[in-house]
């Protein structure tokens, strides 16, 4: 099912990823919170961000694990939990963050 | 016009390159690409293969491919013709018949 | 859940050359499948798998994703043990200068950097191989 952003469409697969990583901009993470009935924070931008910038450094997307050890050391002990990602981000903190984020889903993440 | 000869196989890892210098024609041309590539490295244990055929054939390798590999044009075999895919084409379009070595 | 398990030792043999088979990117999907089992994990290259690791791949000009930078997130999935065959190098023309640096931050010693990558012998590889409970060949 395309997302339809200012006009534009742009072409996702059956659950909602970005089919283009490069189609990508902050207004489509917007419109697919949205869909899914959720607002974005500063909070929120700061995990997407650094999914985007994790991706852009090691080409795939973090595992849950990895994604909240990570996120401890770059942003503080209270935000390195799984408790604070699930919830920011109910559906699975890297399966719904990096949709957020444009990137496929996580390897192994089913 | 003559025979390009394709090898897509590291020499490590099939004996595609051996078969191929061992009954290619004399003066017909070989193109090394995809993991053929590592055979058209210097100093490596299947150098010499390519050294000896020199002198019989006209040696070419797929730039792209060894960019790809982390490896670099200035350790190709000295006398081998570092090409791109327009090279590529160019040769199929000179040469009579395209034989692959799989 | 809460038995702890059985830790086995796996290891993951890697011993084809990047982007010309499947293997490599396969075996890479795989294993940080597998990082999420807190099982004793080893990986190994050997042969032509050496070409896996090597440094500034570039895979603009054949329209395939350039992987290599995700072993350096290896670290990350608390992978440790990476052994590169020495010999293979040597065949090759390769040096460990030639490879990446993969490095794992020790989170019990202050985030410090230590070193993944192992460039071993022969002899030395052949007494890990056999000291493994399952091997997985790529």
């Amino acid at each position: 099912m395309p997302l339809e952003v200012n006009g534009q469409s742009y072409e996702t697969d059956e659950e909602g990823y970005l089919a283009n990583l490069n189609d990508w901009q902050p207004e489509l993470a917007e419109a697919m919170a949205t869909a899914d009935g959720a607002e974005l924070s500063d909070n929120h931008w700061e995990v997407i961000n650094f999914l985007r910038e994790y991706y852009e450094e090691y080409q795939i997307a973090p595992a849950v694990r990895v994604l909240t050890k990570a996120i401890g050391k770059k942003l503080g002990k209270d935000k390195g939990n799984s408790k604070y990602l699930y919830e920011l981000f109910p559906y699975g903190p890297a399966k719904q963050a990096c949709k957020y984020a444009g990137l496929p889903k996580p390897t192994g993440c089913v | 016009m003559s025979t390009l000869h394709l090898v897509n196989k590291s020499p490590f890892e099939r004996n595609s390159l051996d078969a191929c210098l061992r009954l290619a024609a004399k003066g017909s041309a070989v193109l090394l690409f995809e993991d053929g590539v590592i055979g058209a490295m210097q100093n490596t244990k299947h150098s010499d293969a390519i050294n000896t055929a020199m002198s019989d054939h006209k040696f070419y390798v797929l730039g792209p491919d060894i960019k790809a590999r982390g490896l670099n044009d200035d350790n190709v075999i000295d006398g081998i013709n570092v090409i791109d895919y327009d090279g590529f084409v160019d040769l199929t379009t000179e040469h009579k018949t395209v034989q692959s070595w799989l | 859940m809460e038995d702890e398990g059985v830790v086995k030792k796996f290891c993951y043999m890697n011993r084809k050359a990047p982007y010309g088979t499947i293997y490599a990117l396969e075996s890479l999907e795989v294993v940080l499948i597998a990082a999420a089992f807190d099982q004793d994990i080893s990986l190994v290259f050997a042969d032509d798998g050496v070409y896996q690791l090597t440094n500034n791949q570039d895979t603009d000009g054949i329209g395939m994703k350039n992987f290599s930078k995700t072993y350096t997130a290896l670290g990350d999935y608390d992978i440790k043990k990476i052994y590169v065959e020495k010999e293979s190098l040597e065949e090759r023309g390769l040096t460990a200068d030639d490879l990446q640096a993969l490095k794992y931050e020790d989170e019990d010693d202050d985030w410090a950097e230590k070193d993944s990558l192992f460039v071993v012998g022969r002899e030395e590889l052949s007494k890990i191989i056999d000291e493994q409970d399952v091997v997985l060949s790529f």
